[in-house]
């Protein structure tokens, strides 16, 4: 029965539930609150105290976690409003995308074939562009349209696309060295 | 007409009372204790005025346990039972250990934690690591003049799960109450009161006597972050003391020393490299013991020019970390300097130079770990008052995953996670009627388990027999603020919350620490009832005190009935103090803490609400 009673990260932080979040508010909440329960602070108290702490502290990082990553907002969002995004078995994409993820594919091993930093960079660039785009989507998607089924498809493609810039991140920094 | 006092929420309404409390620092080389005495951190001396205890333990023929400096002394006639730098085999197995084969001890082949065969028996370098520790404790006691509350002992950053574990188990052999195990450059940066003014990334610069550590903190607004650490575990002060003995072999035209030659040579040229820090020559005057003479002059360049290529060395981790944390030099605003070889000119240069800046150096680098501790112990012990900006934030050095098939791991939480963290995976079985699941806890970033670190393999036992994949599972890893990983587990579906037996891979159980702790108190089985009803009294009036001001607080929190059945707990815990009954104070202790879950819980909700409420006025304006 130690379990914190709020309802769901949002109201921990005491945001509205909403996609489209400041930044800056989640992290100086984050902040106060990181502050207010951390075990520090009851190092000299007995275990109930420092037990609570321990439990209460982990989900306020956790909120802060899931909140203050996009892709791991939006996922939230979608498991609070039902939507399933069943991200590992769910993968039926349309043909399009398929199309797009084969040519972003294609181009990252050629330049890292070639060990070309500069299309690399090049590379990563274009995919945060396109990840910006996605994202003002999903935005709407989720906190105008409410269409959860077109968001859960939209968070498929982001995750494709933040995978892929990690690897071109990877790449890089192995020809860096 | 006397006035009520009301006291702050949050507030203590019990007279302030100053507990003792010290941070220390548990080096390889050397080990430290400091406390903060009116306001200022000091580090405590020994009867000789002594403050750096050589971390060194002597087993004796005639049973008697020397540490540090007597230890030392002794130790090249005694090599096998006197343990030299015993933190390399903290939480590590045999191969783990470089240069095992050179190493003068009698090694145990066992699969776990080293073992070292000593003329009192087998040891583990956690019984070793206690010696220390006691020997800090007493000294700490006898300058403080009273218990000790609680302690602070600091850690390399990238200490694993298994040698931080073995570092507090240490400590608790040793009666001590450890409030927190906190990363050595963060206390570094602490001590030099980087927690409340600076912002922006800082680098510490941590040259030991036998190993290197660099790692890189941000800080923004009192919360501390380790973003990288790095490393050369065979490369410190020592090796700049070598170089120095090579060049007076060379010169002096000695081939062969005696064994009592080379190791007064050592000590000049130690004693010389010490030297030249304050002045730019010295002269080296050694008569050996075949009555021919050492007369040397060597200057502050000359040094300088034979151990440049050491100097370099660092460099190269430098880098590595500034890479993994994606930064550029110019981003460190910056540089904490850390160990005594860092008081060498040329290492203050270099460094200045490789950044662009002067080092912060005005602080003792032999204390400066050892002093940040003792102010973090003073913060955590409640002598300080808390300001609302005061945070340390700490982050977990490597990921936390699970065994799966194939011996693949799957991550539960991945490094860099901030601390206290929990994560929870659930899992199935994959047949019919399946009652038990074993799983293996491991720590590192690779993908293959056999490339990470084993922690602790565990098995889940009475799950109630289901159909394949009916059952479900949820393994919950929780990391606490020193970094150390519990794992609990439960089946869904049935509630049935299955008993869980780790073992620890590196690490050693409950049982043989209770053992240990028995074996230590063999001779005087007095000595162990004493000590064991001390430390529940001095517990159970610490709770018992807790309580008072949480009631005094926050007792609205509570309904009548729930009210009276704490405070009859707190007074039947009250009772049984002032009995001679360890055990039975324990368990007063155990039911006051089963009592106040529910109440601290509450407490808790309470002060997040508070801390929303007074802020959520300007965000409800936007």
């Amino acid at each position: 029965m130690s379990k914190p009673r709020f309802e769901d990260f949002f109201e921990l932080f005491g945001l509205p539930r909403a996609f489209r979040i400041d930044d800056g508010v989640l992290a100086a909440r984050y902040r106060e609150l990181a502050a207010q329960v951390h075990p520090d602070r009851f190092a000299h108290l007995g275990e109930a105290d420092r037990r609570a702490a321990v439990s209460y502290a982990s989900d306020v990082n956790e909120a802060y976690r899931t909140l203050g990553s996009t892709l791991a907002r939006a996922q939230y969002l979608l498991h609070l409003a039902g939507q399933d995004a069943a991200l590992e078995s769910n993968t039926a994409m349309d043909t399009s995308f398929l199309m797009e993820q084969m040519e972003w594919r294609e181009a990252v091993s050629e330049a890292r074939a070639a060990q070309d930093v500069d299309e690399l960079d090049h590379l990563r660039l274009r995919l945060h562009d396109r990840m910006d785009l996605g994202l003002d989507q999903l935005g709407d998607e989720i906190d105008d349209q409410r269409d959860y089924a077109a968001a859960a498809d939209s968070v498929r493609r982001l995750m494709f696309l933040d995978k892929l810039g990690r690897e071109i991140d990877a790449a890089l920094e192995q020809l860096d060295t | 007409m006397a006035l009520l006092q009301i006291a702050e929420p949050g507030m203590s309404t019990a007279p302030h009372q100053h507990r003792l409390a010290v941070g220390i620092d548990l080096g390889t080389t050397n080990s430290l204790v400091a406390t903060v005495r009116n306001g200022v951190p000091v580090v405590l001396l020994d009867e000789q005025g002594r403050a750096l205890l050589p971390s060194v333990v002597r087993y004796a023929a005639d049973g008697k346990i020397e540490v540090g400096q007597t230890a030392q002394a002794v130790q090249a006639r005694d090599a096998r039972n006197t343990i030299v730098s015993v933190k390399r085999f903290m939480g590590r197995g045999l191969r783990d250990v470089a240069h095992v084969e050179t190493m003068p001890y009698d090694f145990v082949a066992s699969d776990g934690m080293v073992r070292l065969r000593t003329v009192q028996g087998v040891k583990s370098p956690v019984e070793i690591s206690a010696e220390i520790l006691k020997v800090l404790k007493s000294r700490a006691e006898a300058s403080l003049g009273g218990e000790m509350a609680g302690v602070v002992i600091t850690v390399p950053a990238y200490f694993d799960d298994a040698q931080r574990q073995a570092t507090k188990d240490a400590a608790t052999l040793a009666g001590l109450n450890v409030y927190r195990l906190l990363n050595e450059p963060t206390a570094a940066a602490i001590a030099y009161g980087l927690d409340n003014a600076a912002e922006g990334v800082y680098a510490v610069y941590d040259l030991g006597g036998g190993t290197f550590d660099f790692s890189i903190l941000r800080l923004s607004r009192g919360v501390f972050e380790v973003l990288a650490t790095s490393g050369d575990a065979q490369l410190g002060g020592d090796d700049f003391d070598q170089r120095v003995y090579c060049w007076m072999l060379d010169h002096a035209r000695i081939s062969l020393p005696s064994l009592e030659d080379s190791r007064r040579m050592l000590a000049k040229a130690r004693e010389i490299k010490e030297s030249l820090t304050y002045r730019d020559e010295a002269n080296m005057l050694l008569q050996l013991t075949n009555r021919d003479r050492i007369d040397l002059m060597l200057t502050r360049e000359e040094l300088a020019g034979m151990t440049r290529h050491l100097v370099a060395k660092t460099m190269q981790p430098v880098k590595k970390a500034l890479r993994d944390a994606s930064l550029k030099r110019e981003d460190v605003k910056g540089v904490v300097m850390v160990g005594g070889a860092t008081r060498m000119p040329h290492v203050q240069h270099a460094v200045a130079e490789f950044f662009g800046m002067e080092p912060l150096n005005n602080l003792d680098p032999d204390k400066v770990v050892a002093l940040g501790a003792a102010i973090q112990a003073n913060v955590l012990a409640g002598n300080r008052k808390t300001d609302e900006d005061w945070l340390l934030l700490d982050v977990i050095p490597l990921s936390l995953g699970l065994e799966t098939m194939g011996g693949l791991v799957e991550r539960v939480i991945p490094r860099n996670s901030t601390i206290p963290a929990a994560r929870a995976q659930e899992f199935t079985t994959y047949k019919d009627g399946q009652t038990a699941m074993s799983f293996h806890v491991v720590q590192g970033e690779r993908e293959l388990v056999s490339d990470c670190r084993s922690l602790a393999r565990f098995e889940l036992r009475g799950i109630p027999p289901m159909v394949a994949g009916a059952a479900r599972i949820r393994v919950t890893f929780q990391v606490d603020a020193d970094g150390l990983l519990a794992v609990s587990a439960r089946e869904q579906s049935s509630g049935v919350e299955a008993k869980i037996e780790v073992k620890p891979s590196y690490g050693l159980g409950q049982d043989e620490i209770a053992r240990m702790l028995r074996d230590g108190f063999d001779h005087a089985s007095d000595d162990l009832q004493a000590r064991a009803l001390s430390e529940q009294r001095v517990e159970a009036g610490r709770l018992i005190d807790a309580t008072e001001v949480a009631l005094a607080a926050d007792g609205d929190l509570l309904s009548d009935a729930e009210r009276a059945a704490v405070d009859a707990t707190v007074s039947r815990l009250r009772d049984l103090a002032q009995g001679a009954d360890h055990c039975a104070i324990k368990a007063g202790v155990e039911e006051l803490n089963r009592a106040t879950t529910e109440f601290a819980a509450r407490r808790m909700d309470k002060s997040v609400r508070q801390a929303l409420a007074g802020r959520s006025v300007d965000s409800l304006k936007v």
